[in-house]
């Protein structure tokens, strides 16, 4: 589904040139599920902004479900990103105005879906996050781990094939990381493509596959299938 | 995972729904309530400021025309003097005949004309007995009842009499009755005006006010008497009223015509009610106008509030827009967005200036009913226009600032 070749990218600090990526080759199958780990400033999320269209490589080749992506032009990847990725931060990032529902609406709301499939399908996502009781709360309103799992409804209500997460329990307490983790772990049971960067090594070793990044470069890959 | 599953092919990308951008847009106005009643204060206050310099203009325009027409559209003025381009009469500097009353005789005989009446009037002291009233002294030739459709409430109006000596007859208005007379039948009765004994003939029917003088609180008098009283050489005009429906330059015309041959030159200055009520229209408009602009800066104010507030929402929503760059929303939507809000804020803020104009202009007009204030509908949706037009153009930098941010950069930011 998702490949990978001799991708680099470089960022340009002053007259300095830092290499975050370098040529870095991947292949992701549908339904895996990997975690990325590396010590800090290794690239990780370099790496995984790139698998979500959110940074361009500087170099290399990015095949997202055989299509290639890495010259898409503005418009075109937004378009990508809205049926295909699905992302969670470590800020969550909800709106503060907006209650939980309608921040999972947005994504089909940007996508221009009718008001009536929007609330079927938020009440649908939210109450496989256990949050059905939780639909009219704004975030304020809300703990951080309830707060992070309307961040992934969000994330996958427009059904897409992968599910990104860069630190999905670094701003949380261990007990709402782990219901977090348990919560992103049933959606790749059920199917999805699941991405986790993370430092904490207990999270990490849960993941099928374990990838870890040094400087840039692929350091070590458990790649079990292929 | 099967590729029935896979999104794209079930969900084909499509547009937000401009009903969604609204909803959206209003949400975020309304969600920061203080900041934005008083962005849109800034550009209500615009419109408001448009609407009620507008609805007075308007009024005036209104009151005005209604004043003038009230005698009947086919009038023409005859005045001394020879108007220069300024319209000032410059009857002062030049050798200027008096109008005399042989010249509103024989103006009767231009062609369409029906009747021909002197005026003179003045202020002067009337008298019965003990009572005594300082009113309008209108004094007229004795056709001035039927050139201007006035009704006589009893007895009969100034009757045709030797030119330059008439009898002293007067005719009362109908308030100048009451006041002299209260119950009394005044018919025959002696009066005194500017001190001289007149009998009176006639009492008018009510007939209200025309340009702020109140003719019922007058009398009539013959015009002859009237130069005495005054002690003027010549009338102050002569008005000739003509057949309706007759070509008003033919008329004008043949008046010039009758007056140049009596004058010897053209010492004199025709006035066509019409062309009044165009140049009173003319003036009024631009009046009107130069102070709806006047209003329109204000607006302007309000569209740099506009800015203002526009400018700090994209800095302090940063996050909010990498975010909903992050979830499909290509750059144009960015910008429509922020656009919609600022034309949300300029819209709302302009329909509360809207409604607080009217708001003004009902209660005014109840407490003063003679308020001449017309709200203008053309004015009113021009100001609405305008406001949302600002809140556009306000809005547009701080819109495309927002839509050219890096998504990333925009996540991390702050
Ligand atoms: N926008 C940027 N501008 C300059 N340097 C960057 C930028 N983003 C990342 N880097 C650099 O790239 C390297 C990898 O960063 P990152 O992918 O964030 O690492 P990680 O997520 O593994 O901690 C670091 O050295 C970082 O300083
Ligand atoms: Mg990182």
């Amino acid at each position: 589904m998702i490949k990978l070749r001799g991708i680099c990218r470089n960022f340009q600090v002053g007259d300095q040139i830092v290499t975050a990526l370098n040529h870095v080759d991947l292949e992701i199958q549908h339904g895996e599920y990997i975690s990325i780990m590396g010590p800090s400033g290794s690239g990780k999320s370099t790496l995984l902004n790139i698998l979500g269209l959110l940074d361009r490589p500087t170099e290399g080749t990015y095949w997202l479900n055989k299509k290639d992506v890495s010259q898409l032009e503005e418009r075109a990847l937004a378009e990508q990103r809205q049926k295909n990725i699905g992302f969670i931060f470590q800020f969550f990032h909800l709106i503060p105005r907006l209650s939980a529902r309608e921040n999972v609406e947005l994504p089909m709301l940007l996508a221009g879906k009718s008001a009536n499939a929007r609330r079927e399908r938020s009440r649908d996502v939210l109450k496989s996050m256990g949050l059905d009781d939780r639909l009219n709360h704004r975030p304020d309103q809300l703990s951080g781990g309830e707060r992070q799992r309307v961040a992934i409804g969000r994330a996958i209500v427009m059904e897409p094939a992968v599910l990104l997460a860069d630190e999905p329990t670094g701003n949380l307490d261990s007990k709402s990381g782990d219901e977090v983790i348990q919560v992103i772990e049933q959606l790749n049971q059920e199917g999805i493509s699941l991405i986790v960067v993370t430092h904490d090594p207990e999270i990490g070793k849960r993941a099928d596959r374990h990838l870890t990044l040094h400087d840039g470069e692929v350091h070590h890959d458990t790649k079990k299938r292929l | 995972m099967q590729p029935g599953l896979i999104p794209c092919l079930r969900w084909p990308h499509a547009k937000m729904l401009i009903r969604d951008i609204l909803r959206f847009t209003t949400q975020s106005v309304v969600s920061n309530r203080m900041r934005s009643s008083l962005t849109a204060l800034s550009i209500g206050i615009g419109v408001t400021t448009v609407v009620l310099l507008t609805s007075i203009g308007e009024g005036v325009n209104q009151y005005i025309v209604e004043q003038f027409t009230q005698f009947g559209t086919t009038v023409l003025a005859v005045q001394p003097g020879k108007a220069n381009t300024l319209g000032i009469s410059a009857g002062v500097l030049n050798s200027v005949r008096p109008l005399s009353l042989q010249d509103a005789i024989a103006l009767k005989r231009a062609p369409y004309v029906q009747y021909s009446v002197p005026v003179v009037s003045g202020i002067a002291p009337v008298e019965n007995g003990g009572r005594q009233r300082t009113v309008n002294v209108i004094a007229v030739g004795p056709d001035f009842n039927l050139a201007f459709k006035f009704e006589l409430a009893t007895g009969s109006f100034l009757a045709e009499d030797e030119l330059d000596r008439p009898r002293a007859v007067a005719v009362l208005g109908s308030t100048l009755r009451q006041e002299l007379f209260s119950s009394e039948a005044p018919i025959g009765k002696r009066i005194r005006v500017g001190g001289e004994r007149y009998r009176i003939v006639g009492v008018m029917k009510p007939k209200g006010e025309m340009l702020g003088i109140d003719l019922d609180d007058s009398v009539y008098i013959p015009a002859a008497r009237g130069l005495e009283l005054f002690n003027r050489e010549g009338l102050h005009e002569i008005d000739v009223v003509y057949q309706d429906g007759a070509p008003t330059a033919e008329v004008i015309a043949g008046v010039t015509r009758i007056m140049m041959a009596r004058h010897g030159g053209e010492d004199f200055t025709i006035t066509s009610q019409q062309q009044m009520l165009d140049a009173l229209g003319s003036i009024i408009g631009v009046l009107t106008f130069a102070v709806a602009a006047l209003g329109g800066i204000s607006l302007l104010v309000g569209g740099v509030g506009i800015f203002t507030i526009m400018t700090i929402a994209v800095r302090e929503r940063t996050h909010e827009i990498g975010l909903l760059r992050a979830i499909g929303a290509p750059r144009y939507r960015i910008t429509q967005l922020f656009l919609g809000e600022a034309m949300v804020l300029a819209g709302l803020g302009g329909a509360g200036g809207l409604l607080l104009a009217i708001t003004i202009v009902v209660i005014t007009t109840w407490i003063v009913p003679n308020f001449p204030a017309q709200i203008p509908l053309l004015y009113a949706s021009l100001s609405e226009i305008t406001a949302v037009t600002i809140g556009v153009a306000a809005g547009l930098m701080p819109a495309r600032r927002a839509a050219s941010l890096v998504p990333l950069e925009a996540l991390r930011a702050g």
